[in-house]
């Protein structure tokens, strides 16, 4: 990608803006009232249409234009915002980010559509508010309904503001175009000339701004610096010569200050939905990463230090010291490069790592939606957004998440109507959570509706001769058969399901991520899905171990223990491949066997035991090298059928080592020994 | 030019009916590949066996920090395996399945030329009298020196992953 393309640049930006109004419409749709995330969302789309505009996008900037118009309405307090109005202007953004992608033909039907839609939802929220709202709308300005006869303001800004682009002068100068000003500086909290930082902007203004200026005029002038700013409001004192109805309108403005007055003191928290928006936005391009720029610096420090250090390994090539010198030379050189391969790694990967606060977010406009098809209420709460994962893991998770949360609302949750004639609450609560556990990021779906229907599981696992009839399972298998490839559930499948994608599908997704997937579920209390996944596709401790002639690499997180198979209890356990482990048998794999290396098999074969989940299998292996930080590589397409390994890399000796699919050899080895069950 | 195999296994021929070639021995037949599928051709690397694959694609090698696979297109051809000698290669070409890209070492017994081969001489397999699968070959040119083979490698691959229904497109494969 270029990036010095301004359009591209454009458009990666505008996915961002589009995201960060989504986020406040769907906010939004909880609290109504919420005049801050009005004002987001207002904010949002004028930078839009502005920058839209700007970067020669007529159609986009034009339709935006009309719904900022229609929104501001909203913002001057002429129309409620309904749920009505969100999903509209949810809709709105969709076409806007089918504007900025496409070329814009044949959108224009649409386009206008959807505004027909917004011009039906404002007119309904303005004809349900009481009439006299209609009066001053009509008007166009709220000018005089909000007028006072001055006001005084009090601003302060953040201290990196002018380092942001804000020139305070210019918004003083703004005020001044409003009305006559007199504006005094406010010079209590500059710091003495020793600590003064000249960039940093420590004046605050005291403002009497006299006219017939109404409260929004004033709020233009610091609509794009409100966040993060102190700013009080207030009428200068009415004059005794008011009436009573004007003096009433006045005590309404001031109702209405406190509303946005906040925004001061909030600075401290309004960096809350900074950061959670910041790296969300960075994460969902799938093309380019926002990257700190301190992270950078760090690794451009220890890019810096490794040319330093292949100067002198050459220096060392090319020189003619004594050859004991040269040797500890080289070895300094070594552990050097050592240290900044490993720091160069770690840096890397942070890098890589994005809070999963992204991924969940994209899941509140699904929720939104599907409760809106479904007509069921549904809640979506979150938890453990901060926690970090690879970037790549964020791209492959979000479609089998889809999925899960398609099938928690859809198939879990009952309509209201059930819910109520079971004594829950009418609104469905689907909750993800995550959090970090050792090397593993685990992800939880839970919804509490109401849980798998074990009969229908069962009737349709002997319908497909998963099962015998009659045949006892135990609870675990059977919700495990919601996994078998075409086990689909027909009879409930419904347009929010219909993707193509099954659960089997989500279970060899999470699997190619080295995850595993666990279902519970409570009948008439709700189904939980919980995702272990790693932290990071990249890289992972791992155990060389060697299989004849080969060498292999087995996840260290999988590895339970070693234990030596000595040779007498090789030959009494041909045929049966158990070996009791704490009083429980343990199947395992002959390696060598499996593998067919056709070589002879190590006096001292060792049997390493790996889990997942609650289930073991031990793999008989000729030697353990020890353990290797791998780089995993990912094996051709062409190879994909082979499904023992899960990736390949590469060792200190240039060689090739193939990474053993731990679920995949667990399994074998439970297939065997149901067969060797079955065979008596 | 096209800069992977096409999906559909016609030779593209440019306008003049000519077509720029890297000839290798595999055996004694002589092979070749279009000459933009070829990345690279290096000397024999160690290989690492994939227990499970193949035989065809049975191992892979380090080529650059990549994990890639090396074919014996000569198990494709019914030829036994041979031990490597001097003048083997292996032919690093890029190609393309399921809109993925990636690539392949070709293990040969000797790297000729690249060389322009002429559609007027060439044909299509014939239908009988061949010791190949018909659908491994797409073209067979004529030269001074003999015979030239055009494998069709998209058809050998699909033979490996089974994907039968790939095969729609191309009747001759119709058993």
């Amino acid at each position: 990608m270029n990036t010095q393309d301004p359009v591209a640049a454009f458009r990666v930006e505008a996915g961002d803006l589009l995201d960060q109004i989504e986020q406040g419409l769907l906010d939004l749709g909880h609290r109504l009232e919420d005049r801050a995330l009005i004002d987001e969302v207002f904010r949002g789309l004028h930078t839009l249409k502005g920058s839209g505009a700007m970067f020669g996008f007529d159609a986009l900037a034009e339709f935006t234009h009309h719904c900022e118009t229609a929104f501001d309405r909203v913002r001057k307090g002429l129309a409620p915002a309904t749920q009505e109005l969100v999903a509209v202007i949810l809709s709105a953004r969709d076409h806007m980010r089918a504007l900025i992608e496409g070329d814009g033909a044949g959108l224009e039907s649409a386009g206008a559509a959807i505004l027909a839609q917004l011009q039906a939802a404002i007119d309904a929220a303005g004809g349900a508010e009481a009439a006299p709202v209609a009066a001053p709308a009509s008007s166009g300005s709220a000018g005089p309904a909000t007028a006072a006869r001055g006001w005084r303001l009090f601003f302060r800004l953040p201290a990196e503001a002018m380092a942001n682009g804000t020139n305070p002068l210019m918004l003083l100068d703004e005020l001044r175009d409003l009305g006559a000003c007199r504006i005094t500086a406010r010079t209590d909290t500059i710091p003495a000339l020793a600590d003064l930082v000249p960039t940093e902007c420590h004046i605050g203004w005291d403002i009497e701004l006299r006219g017939d200026i109404s409260r929004d005029d004033i709020d233009d002038v610091f609509i794009f610096v409100m966040d993060d700013m102190e700013l009080t409001v207030e009428p200068l004192e009415a004059e005794p010569s008011e009436d009573v109805g004007q003096a009433l309108q006045s005590s309404d403005t001031m109702s209405d200050i406190p509303a946005t007055v906040p925004e001061g003191p909030a600075v401290a928290t309004s960096a809350k939905p900074g950061p959670a928006t910041g790296p969300a936005s960075a994460a969902k391009s799938g093309e380019s990463v926002r990257v700190p720029a301190e992270r950078l610096d760090e690794l451009m420090d220890r890019v810096g230090e490794l040319v330093i250090v292949q100067s002198r390994l050459s220096q060392l090539a090319s020189g003619h010291g004594s050859a004991v010198g040269n040797e500890l030379a080289l070895r300094s050189i070594s552990e050097e490069i050592e240290r900044l391969a490993g720091e160069l790694r770690d840096t890397m990967m942070v890098l890589r790592m994005v809070p999963v606060a992204s991924l969940f977010s994209r899941f509140r406009r699904l929720v939104h939606d599907l409760a809106r098809e479904t007509g069921k209420t549904i809640t979506l709460s979150t938890e453990g957004e901060t926690t970090e994962v690879d970037k790549t893991m964020i791209e492959r998770l979000a479609d089998p998440m889809v999925h899960l949360i398609r099938n928690a609302c859809d198939h879990g949750l009952e309509t209201p109507e059930d819910r109520r004639a079971a004594g829950k609450p009418e609104a469905g609560q689907v909750h993800l959570s995550a959090h970090q556990a050792g090397g593993e990021v685990l992800i939880t779906i839970r919804d509490d509706g109401r849980g798998i229907d074990r009969e229908r599981v069962r009737a349709k696992a002997e319908a497909q001769g998963l099962i015998q009839p009659g045949q006892p399972i135990s609870d675990h298998d059977l919700l495990q058969m919601i996994f078998h490839p075409g086990f689909s559930t027909a009879a409930q499948v419904t347009n929010l399901s219909g993707r193509g994608v099954g659960m089997d599908v989500v279970k060899r997704t999470i699997e190619s991520l080295r995850g595993a997937i666990d279902i519970t579920s409570a009948p008439g209390e709700g189904s939980t899905v919980v995702l272990r996944i790693p932290l990071t596709l990249a890289i992972i401790d791992g155990l060389l171990v060697r299989v004849g002639e080969g060498r292999y690499v087995i996840p260290l997180g999988a590895v339970e223990e070693c234990l030596e198979l000595s040779l007498e209890e090789d030959l009494r356990s041909r045929g049966r491949s158990f070996i009791t482990l704490r009083d429980r048998l343990v199947p395992f794999l002959r390696l060598r066997e499996i593998f067919e290396t056709g070589t002879r098999p190590d006096p001292h074969q060792k049997i390493v035991v790996i889990a997942t989940g609650s289930e073991r299998v031990g793999l008989v292996v000729d030697q353990i090298i020890g353990s290797h930080q791998t780089v995993i590589k990912s094996m051709s397409p062409l190879h994909r059928d082979v499904a023992t390994f899960a990736g390949a890399t590469i060792l200190g000796d240039g060689g090739v080592a193939l990474i053993l699919d731990v679920a995949q050899l667990v399994m074998l080895g439970q297939n065997q020994e149901e067969r060797l069950r079955a065979a008596g | 030019m096209p800069e992977s195999i096409p999906a559909s296994t016609s030779t593209q021929w440019d306008g003049e009916g000519r077509l720029e070639v890297l000839t290798f021995n595999l055996g004694e037949e002589t092979f070749a590949l279009e000459a933009t599928l070829v990345r690279e051709i290096l000397d024999l690397l160690p290989e690492t066996g994939v227990p499970g694959a193949a035989p065809l694609l049975g191992s892979v090698v380090n080529f650059r920090g990549k994990i890639i696979p090396i074919a014996d297109l000569r198990l494709a051809f019914a030829m036994p395996a041979a031990e490597a000698t001097v003048d083997s290669r292996i032919v690093v070409i890029e190609t393309e399945a399921e809109g993925e890209v990636f690539q392949i070492g070709i293990r040969t017994d000797k790297v000729h030329e690249v060389a322009t081969l002429d559609r007027d001489a060439s044909e299509e397999p014939p239908a009988v009298g061949m010791r190949w699968r018909r659908d491994f070959v797409r073209e067979l040119v004529r030269r001074r020196d003999g015979v030239v083979v055009l494998p069709d490698l998209a058809a050998i691959f699909r033979s490996l992953t089974g994907a039968g229904d790939s095969a729609a497109g191309q009747p001759s494969t119709v058993h």
